[in-house]
This record gives C-alpha cells, sequence and structure tokens, in this order.
C-alpha cells in the first residue's frame, strides 16, 4: 500500500509498505530516519516514541496505515519544532498558564529553582559542544546534565521530556517520573535524566 | 559506496581546558541527541537483505531432520542455511572453549539455540521463511540444576571433552571448579562464639541492554567481509569469526557500530558469523536485527547461583573463619563460566580479614539458557551471600551491622585467600562510615497535609494500592570487593595509536583504538588524556575498528585503566618524539631545551616552570608523528587449582550501599526510597560519567533485587518470560534517588592513579536493598529477587 503522511514538517510518501510494517519500521528502514529506536517493538520501552498529530506514542505499536494524513515529528526534528514553538508561544515557550495542567502540584512546592537545577550543570569542554544553536532545550540538557551514556533510549526520552515541559513547564520530581515511566533507560540509573529535564525547566524559567 | 549510517570521526575541544579530571561531555552527546549516532541496528545498504536465524523450540533434543525446501522456495528468499552449509572445519566458537555450534549440528543443547538462518528481501519474509523450515526433534531429558548435573546417569551436555578445564573438574558436567584453602577453617571455627550459616539463591539475571544485538556484513570484491557490529571487543570476535568463514583476519574487516549498552552481554558472538556467512553465500549485504524476543535468547545471562556459607565469629565480633560453596549454573555452553568461577571463589570472601578459609566454586553445564558474563561477574552472587551473614552474624553478637562490618574490614596490606596482598588503599571502613552519616531521607513523604497521599511515593506506586497502610521503612547496608582487569594469568594488554600534526595552524591530536565504546564513556576519556598529555586543544577521536591493534575487551572495569593507559602510554611517546623535534631545531635557542623538564601546555612546549620554549605548530610544522603501542598492567598469576593459591588480580574496587526502603507489608510490595553509595574510584578522570557509572550500575543490583530474573521451566528448561512485559527493569518510578559519595585514593601502580568503576556498584547494591527489606519485615528472605509472596507468604 501507499502512505501519505507529513513527517517532521516534510511531506512523505511511502510506497509498497507491506500492511503489517509498523510506523518505527517506516520510519527508519524506507524514510531513513533511524533516530527513533527500536529496543523492544513491543511498546514496553518507549525508545520509540515519536509524536503523532501531538501525543507521544511509541512508534512501534502504529501501525503505518493509521499514520494516513497525520502529522508525526521524530527526534531527527525534535529542535525544529522546539524551535517553531518557542517562536509561536515566545517566553516561557510552551502554553499559556491556564492552559497547563496542575498535575502534581498540589503542595505548591513543583518545580526546581534554577540555582538548585545549576548544580548539576557540568562544565563544557569547548564553546562549540555548549552552543550549537541547533539543539533543542531538552537536547542541550541531556548533553550537558550527562543524561547520555550509550544513547539507545535517549531520543525516545527526548520527545518525551519535551513533552511534559511543553504541558508542565515546571515539572516536580514525581511529575518527571510519571511522564517518564513508559521510558526505560539500562544505563543511568535515571538521576541524570531527570537532572537534565530539571535543569531545561531551570533555564526555560531563566529565559522569562 | 552506498552505505549510511557509517561511523564518523568525533571531533572535541577547541581550548586545552578539557583533560582528566574535569567533567568534559560526551563527545558523541550531540549525535546522540539528534538521532544521528548510527547504531549497528541502523546500518543501510543498497541492495541489502535480511538474516533471520530460526531457533530450537525445545532445550534438549536429537535433530533427527530439517527440512528447508519450503523456505528456500519462498519468494523473496536468497539463501536457507543449516550446519551442512558451513564453509569451513571450524564449525564451533567460544571465548575460551570453543564448544559453542554456530548452526546446531545433530542436537540442540538449549532453548533458542541457532539452527538455520534465512536471507530474504524483507525481514516478515525471511521470518515467515524461516517459520517453513520443518525439524523434527527427538526430546531428551533436560539436565537443569546441580543433581541432574552429576547423578550417576546424567548425560553429557557435551560428549567427548577435551578442553583444559576437562581434566580437572569432579564430573564432565562441571565446566569448571575452583577451590581455595587457606589455613585451617576447621580448628577456626572452635575458637567460634557464634556460628551462622544459610544457603542463599541468586536469579538469572538478563544484562538488558536496549540496543538490540545487530549488524550489517558487506561482501568485499576481495572475496573478504566488512563487518559493522555492536560488540565488546572487536579483535575476540575476529579470532572467533575468521576461522568459521575460513578467511584469513585481515579479509574480515570489522568496525564497531554504535552499541546501545552491554553490561556483558557483548562479550559472546550474537549475529555475527550468521551475518556473514549470508552475505558471503548470496553476495548481497545483509542485516541481522535481532528483536527483543530474540535477544534474549541472542546472548548469555547472568550465572544463577546457590550458595553456602557458613561464617563464625568471637563474642567481641572478629570473623574467625568462612566455609563456602558456589555452584553457579553455565547452562549449555561454557561461555565465561570458568573465569566466573574464577571471580567467585577468589572473591567470595568479600572486603573482610578472614584468615581461615575453606572455598570451593563451581559452573556446570546444563541445558538451561547460557551464562557468562554480566556486570559484577561472579562477585555479584558471593555479594549477596556473604552481605546476608554478616548481618546475621551481627545480630547474633547483638552488634550494630555497620559496626561488625568495619570491626573486620580488609585494608591495605590485608591478605587475601588466595595469598595475594592487597597493595593499594583499600577504604572499606571508611566507605561504610561514608553512607551511614548520610542524612536519612524524610519517613511518610507521600503525606501532604489536607491533600490525598501522593502515591507515586508509595509501594505500589501509581496502581494505587496503598495511602500508607501497612507500610513500613527498613534501612540495610552493604560493601563489596571487585576484582579490575582480566585475572588469573590473562596477558591483558591494549593498543593506542596516536598522531599529533598541525591542522589549520592548530596542532591536533588524533586517538585510534579499537576500544568498544558501549556508552560508558571511554571516548570522552581518551579525549581528555590526550589533552592532558598532549597539550593540545583538538582531538580527534576515530572509530573503533580491526585495522588498529587490539584494545582488549570493554569488560571488568578495566578500560579506562588499561585502553586508557595505552593512550597515556603513546601520548607519552609522541610527546618525546617532539621534543626530540623541538631540541633539534630549536635547542641552541635556549639551554632549558636540554635542562629543564619539558611540557606540551596549551599547544606549546613549556618548562616545568611554565616558560614557553616554542610554538607546537613551529616545531611539527608539516610532519606528523605517528605511533602505535600497546600497554600492559602488572602481570597476574593462574590459581593453583588445589589450592586456589596465585596472585589472580590486578587492582580491585570498593563500593558501599545504603539502602531505605518502604514495604507495604499487605501486599508484598517495595518502594526503594533512596540507595546511597560511597565508591573509591582512586581518581575520577571525568566526575560526571563516574557518577553515571555508579548509579546505572546501582540500579541495575537494584532490578536484581526487587524484580529482574529470567524464569526457566525446571521441567523443560524452556524460558518463560522473553518480553519486557515478563521480564521487568526499573523504570524510573522504581528507581530512587541515588546520591553519590566519591573518594579518590589513588593506587599507585595505576595511570592517574585510577580505579576501574563500573562494576562494584553493582554488588552492593543488592545486598543493601535485601537487608533493608530484612530490616522492614524481619523476614530471612534468603533468594534474590524478592518476590511479593516472598513478604507475605502468601
Amino acid at each position: 500500500m501507499r502512505v501519505n503522511f507529513t513527517v517532521n514538517g516534510r511531506r512523505y510518501e511511502a510506497d509498497d509498505v507491506w500492511e503489517g510494517e509498523s510506523l518505527l519500521y517506516v520510519l527508519r528502514e524506507r524514510m531513513g530516519l533511524p533516530g527513533s529506536k527500536n529496543a523492544c517493538e513491543q511498546g514496553e520501552c518507549g525508545s520509540c516514541t515519536v509524536r503523532l498529530d501531538g501525543v507521544p506514542v511509541c512508534s512501534c505499536l502504529v501501525a503505518a496505515g493509521q499514520v494516513e494524513g497525520r502529522e508525526v515529528v521524530t527526534v531527527e526534528g525534535l529542535a525544529d519544532f522546539a524551535a517553531r514553538r518557542s517562536q509561536a508561544h515566545p517566553g516561557r515557550g510552551h502554553l499559556p498558564h491556564a492552559e497547563r495542567s496542575g498535575g502534581g502540584c498540589a503542595s505548591g512546592a513543583c518545580g526546581t529553582a534554577l540555582d538548585k537545577a545549576r548544580q548539576w550543570e557540568a562544565e563544557p569542554a569547548g564553546e562549540e559542544t555548549r552552543d550549537t544553536g541547533e539543539l533543542s532545550p531538552i537536547q542541550q540538557a541531556f548533553i550537558d546534565a550527562g543524561a547520555v551514556q550509550c544513547g539507545f533510549c535517549t531520543p525516545g526520552l527526548l520527545v518525551a521530556a519535551d513533552e511534559l515541559l511543553e504541558r508542565n513547564p515546571e515539572p516536580s520530581d514525581a511529575d518527571i517520573r510519571e511522564a517518564l515511566s513508559g521510558n526505560l533507560c539500562r544505563c543511568t540509573g535515571y538521576e541524570k535524566i531527570l537532572d537534565a529535564v530539571r535543569l531545561a525547566a531551570a533555564r526555560a524559567e531563566e529565559t522569562v | 559506496m552506498g552505505v549510511t549510517g557509517n561511523p564518523t570521526s568525533i571531533n572535541q575541544g577547541t581550548r586545552t581546558k578539557g583533560g582528566i579530571g574535569e567533567s568534559t561531555l560526551r563527545p558523541d552527546g550531540i549525535l546522540k541527541v539528534t538521532g544521528e549516532f548510527a547504531y549497528s541496528s541502523d546500518m543501510w545498504h543498497e541492495d541489502m537483505l535480511w538474516g533471520h536465524t530460526l531457533r530450537s523450540t525445545v532445550a534438549h533434543a536429537e535433530i533427527v531432520s530439517i527440512d528447508t525446501s519450503e523456505a528456500l522456495a519462498t519468494s523473496g528468499v536468497y539463501a536457507v542455511l543449516t550446519y551442512d552449509d558451513l564453509p569451513t572445519s571450524v564449525k564451533n566458537y567460544g571465548l575460551e572453549i570453543q564448544d559453542t555450534p554456530v548452526l546446531a549440528h545433530g542436537k540442540v543443547r538449549h532453548h533458542g539455540e541457532p539452527v538455520a538462518l534465512v536471507a530474504a528481501d524483507h525481514p516478515e519474509t525471511a521470518r515467515r521463511a524461516a517459520a517453513k523450515i520443518k525439524i523434527d526433534y527427538r526430546e531428551l531429558p533436560v539436565i537443569t540444576d546441580e543433581a541432574s548435573a552429576t547423578a550417576p546417569d546424567a548425560i553429557l551436555v557435551h560428549e567427548g571433552r577435551g578442553d583444559h578445564h576437562a581434566g580437572h573438574v569432579p564430573h564432565p558436567n562441571i565446566v569448571h571448579r575452583q577451590p581455595i584453602v587457606r589455613g585451617d577453617a576447621d580448628a577456626a571455627a572452635a575458637r567460634a562464639d557464634v556460628i551462622v550459616s544459610g544457603e542463599y539463591v541468586f536469579g538469572m539475571q538478563d544484562q538488558a541492554f536496549l540496543g538490540p544485538e545487530s549488524g550489517l556484513a558487506v561482501p568485499a570484491e576481495d572475496g573478504g567481509v566488512d563487518l559493522y557490529v555492536a560488540t565488546q571487543w572487536l579483535h575476540s570476535d575476529l579470532r572467533q569469526i575468521a576461522p568459521v568463514l575460513g578467511l584469513p583476519e585481515d579479509k574480515v574487516r570489522m568496525t564497531l557500530s554504535g552499541v546501545g549498552g552491554a553490561f556483558g552481554g557483548r562479550e559472546d558472538l550474537s549475529m555475527q558469523i550468521h551475518a556473514c556467512l549470508l552475505a558471503l553465500r548470496t553476495g548481497k549485504p545483509v542485516k541481522i536485527v535481532y528483536n527483543r524476543f530474540e535477544s534474549f535468547f541472542g546472548h548469555v545471562h547472568r550465572h544463577p547461583a546457590k550458595l553456602w556459607y557458613e561464617h563464625g565469629a568471637t563474642r567481641d565480633g572478629k570473623l574467625t573463619h568462612m566455609k563456602c560453596r558456589i555452584v553457579l549454573d553455565g547452562g549449555a555452553y561454557a561461555s565465561a563460566s570458568p573465569a566466573v568461577v574464577g571471580n567467585a571463589s577468589s572473591l567470595s570472601v568479600g572486603p573482610y580479614v578472614i584468615d581461615d578459609v575453606d572455598i570451593e566454586a563451581i559452573a556446570l553445564y546444563t541445558n538451561n539458557p547460557p551464562c557468562g558474563a554480566m556486570r559484577g561477574f561472579g562477585a555479584v552472587q558471593a555479594c549477596f551471600a556473604y552481605e546476608a551473614q554478616m548481618d546475621k552474624l551481627a545480630a547474633e553478637l547483638s552488634m550494630d551491622p555497620v559496626e561488625f562490618r568495619q570491626l573486620n574490614a580488609m585494608e591495605q596490606g590485608t591478605l587475601l585467600p588466595t595469598g595475594q596482598v592487597v597493595d593499594s588503599p583499600a577504604p572499606v571502613a571508611e566507605l561504610l562510615r561514608r553512607v551511614k552519616a548520610r542524612p536519612l531521607p524524610p519517613e511518610r513523604q507521600w503525606e501532604v497535609a489536607g491533600e490525598p497521599a501522593d502515591v507515586r511515593a508509595l509501594p505500589g506506586g501509581l496502581s494505587n494500592t496503598t495511602h500508607g497502610e501497612g507500610v513500613v521503612r527498613g534501612i540495610g547496608y552493604a560493601v563489596g570487593l571487585k576484582n579490575v582487569g582480566f585475572s588469573e594469568g590473562f596477558d591483558d594488554y591494549s593498543t593506542a595509536r596516536v598522531r599529533m600534526e598541525v591542522i589549520g595552524g592548530e596542532p591536533v591530536a588524533t586517538v585510534h583504538t579499537a576500544m568498544a565504546e558501549v556508552g560508558q564513556g571511554g571516548v570522552t576519556v581518551h579525549a581528555q588524556i590526550a589533552r592532558t598529555e598532549l597539550g593540545v586543544a583538538q582531538v580527534t577521536i576515530r572509530p573503533a575498528d580491526t585495522q588498529v591493534g587490539s584494545a582488549g575487551s570493554t569488560s571488568a572495569s578495566r578500560q579506562t585503566y588499561v585502553t586508557g593507559g595505552a593512550v597515556k602510554h603513546s601520548c607519552e611517546a609522541v610527546r618525546e618524539k617532539v621534543l626530540e623535534m623541538g631540541r633539534r631545531k630549536f635547542g641552541t635557542y635556549h639551554p632549558a631545551w636540554a635542562t629543564a623538564e619539558l611540557l606540551l601546555e596549551g599547544g606549546k612546549v613549556v618548562t616545568d616552570g611554565g616558560e614557553v620554549l616554542a610554538d607546537l605548530v613551529d616545531v611539527l610544522e608539516d610532519e606528523a608523528v605517528d605511533i602505535e603501542l600497546e600497554w600492559r598492567h602488572r602481570p597476574t598469576e593462574a590459581f593453583d587449582l588445589r589450592t586456589g593459591q596465585g596472585n589472580g588480580h590486578v587492582q580491585y574496587s570498593f563500593a558501599a550501599h545504603r539502602a531505605v526502603v518502604e514495604v507495604d507489608t499487605e501486599l508484598g510490595l517495595v518502594k526503594v526510597i533512596e540507595l546511597a553509595c560511597a565508591q573509591d574510584v582512586g581518581k575520577a578522570l571525568n566526575p560526571l560519567s563516574v557518577e553515571g557509572q555508579i548509579q546505572g550500575g546501582t540500579t541495575q543490583g537494584l532490578g536484581v533485587a526487587v524484580m529482574e530474573e529470567i524464569l526457566v521451566d525446571p521441567k523443560t528448561a524452556k524460558v518463560r518470560n522473553p518480553s519486557f512485559t515478563d521480564y521487568l527493569i526499573p523504570t524510573i518510578l522504581d528507581t530512587p534517588t541515588i546520591p553519590v559519595d566519591v573518594l579518590e585514593l589513588a593506587d599507585d601502580h595505576a595511570p592517574y592513579g585510577l580505579r576501574g568503576i563500573g562494576e562494584a556498584p553493582t554488588l552492593s547494591s543488592t545486598p543493601a536493598v535485601l537487608a533493608a527489606i530484612r530490616n522492614a519485615t524481619g523476614l530471612e528472605l534468603n533468594r534474590t529477587p524478592v518476590r511479593p509472596e516472598h513478604i507475605t507468604g502468601t
């Protein structure tokens, strides 16, 4: 069959797609976008997480035919996606306060202060490693906080964490854990991933 | 040539800063966050085929017949291979003992053993064709434990063994046996005021690296093959692959692709030979990617173990003796079992001073899944048992469990049961002191005034199983002892090629090794070492391949020590050569060239007093200095097969944990609240990476404490949970905060005084969590992982 859909803002047409192929397979093997990863292919690990019409999904569990006419954002398009969002909603960038979900903030102690988040920030080795200008804030924070080791879980975590910060710019630790609980990481013990999300949130606050 | 996903050289650094001791950032970080980093499963080649492996559905059987005709006739299928298609007389491989068939011959010995291969133009076509292969099995009884393996009429898993362990084992179904005897344990036991004993069970853990086994084999015009693959040791793979293909090693050119984690699970071959065979047969590039189900069959696991321990102590808390017997289930093929036995026996005493010991460790051949290397490698199972024993002894003596451990803690100068002296710092008591001194996390953190309990902080989590009812807190401690590097006389060397030249008006160093970067950050450290030693800002790390000498394995916490040592060594040689060139060119202009200690710093030759003598650009001009050297750590010795005596280890690594847990005693659910670690790292070359290693290792220990276990049916020896739905690894909700306290006591024998760090935290994490659950519940809990029914007794 033929499938038409938009990936990272660009129209794609995939031909000769077998009906059993997943969105993940089509992205990786037919579109040359292997950034979304194939760690379990049964929806348990989250390493294939993409946005489908804005909603984070495991692309391994989406049949290619289901995405006909829809919009997909993968890790390869995350920086562009974040930049465009930032232009549309300047400042802290994401959604107006009223539209944010208030989950997890019952105590009023949600979010991590910038000073506190800064303590996890590593010293960069060279200027070019720091500010490429081509990364989204969450991508930069993952590098700076040491949240990347083997990196196989990273693309899915980035897409999930970016979506979290979009709807909840000041997440508590419990919010972060809940939002990322569908993404397995085997290397880091998650501490540096939490640091990265805190850091990205703190930096966004700083730029307001 | 139409390949995408080829590894690219990584550049890093624009200033002289960024040397050792700094938390420089990963040079592959940007590629990894943008999705551009090419993992082995991302390879693509024009005209490429997909390989698929057909695996046995039974654990132990004779193969009566294989009929591949229907599979071969399937449209889109290019080749179907079985044992009969293997091109040479070399049909087995193995890390130490070549007992593993490339494809099953006449018999399968475990569930999921490779029997046939298919190459087709679509992965689903290959899978469906493989399903059409008809195999007639005649099932045999399964050997699943020590009793069935050593019964008088036991079927031999491997008949006619001729390996170098065959002669000294008490039964052919025992891969290797290592006793260690020192002092007189029986006589010492008579002096003990209290004696405790216990039998402990350690479940089978999976490495569960996220990047599945995968790679691409491309047939070359010279009759050879180019293989892009994720592995832990390129040259070890090469040594095993080439003879099976009937090719000289220089015609099997291996390049390391992006590796999605390893943890020991990539020491053995998986799809390497299979992809090459299919590529050479079809003349087309062949890609193989396991799915998660197949990955559970595609690599060895951590040895499950039964451990029997007896310890004695005097009333004033001094250990008198230790006796132990450790039975490791090696499964159907040897893999790393002999070395795991060596570790389990020689480290079975833990970081304690005990003069009188009687130790025995064995690994079995069974029809269970093959077991081999996993982070902690034999020391993990022992630590789980001896730490439980320490708590039992402390309780018997009414002593504080930490003080009891400190009273018996090993220190520099302690003699191990093998007779080897611990000749570098061993701050065991101090590490325990540090984790104990840390403030405890607040109680009942789920309680929020005037609000419903935050279930995310409670046992059961979002399942909403309790709001605090039946929840009790417990605290537990543990400390462990791990060796660093390959032991028992292995020639554990590494090679580094370092080049220095002027590019674009700037001095640039290029580091080329065959080290497998599996996520640990070795590439970051290599660049740091080059900056420190050569005083350049720009360092290029070349992709790892077999065009340079072996770097040994990314295993045994050894790479920063050994390949880091090799990079340092080659940098020093390059520096000497550069200084020689400087002396030749400029020596007559300044006496310091002859008299002072000279360094390379900030792109310049400087004296140790800081005076600048020359710019490296002027010294080098258009010449390049290019040196490839091997480097070795101190040699080790084999353990005596009867007494276990011998200087078998290179270096030791120590970590301690304190676990704080909350247990829902009604449902048997455990929430680990905090898992604090203190570790001596000798010298933290990259503090950020060090923390990452400690936290990651700690979490793998947590996993096998409360959730991770491969379940093997004892009647059929079949794996029951080969998926991430049924084999659970910790999520971010299961993982607590992991505060890390890093101690840096230099080991003078090691480069920069560093200590291998990757494995030690995986040892003590598990027993600390178990101790905390025991503390909370008062239960004995002699097996790991702990399941809810072990706590509720239902």
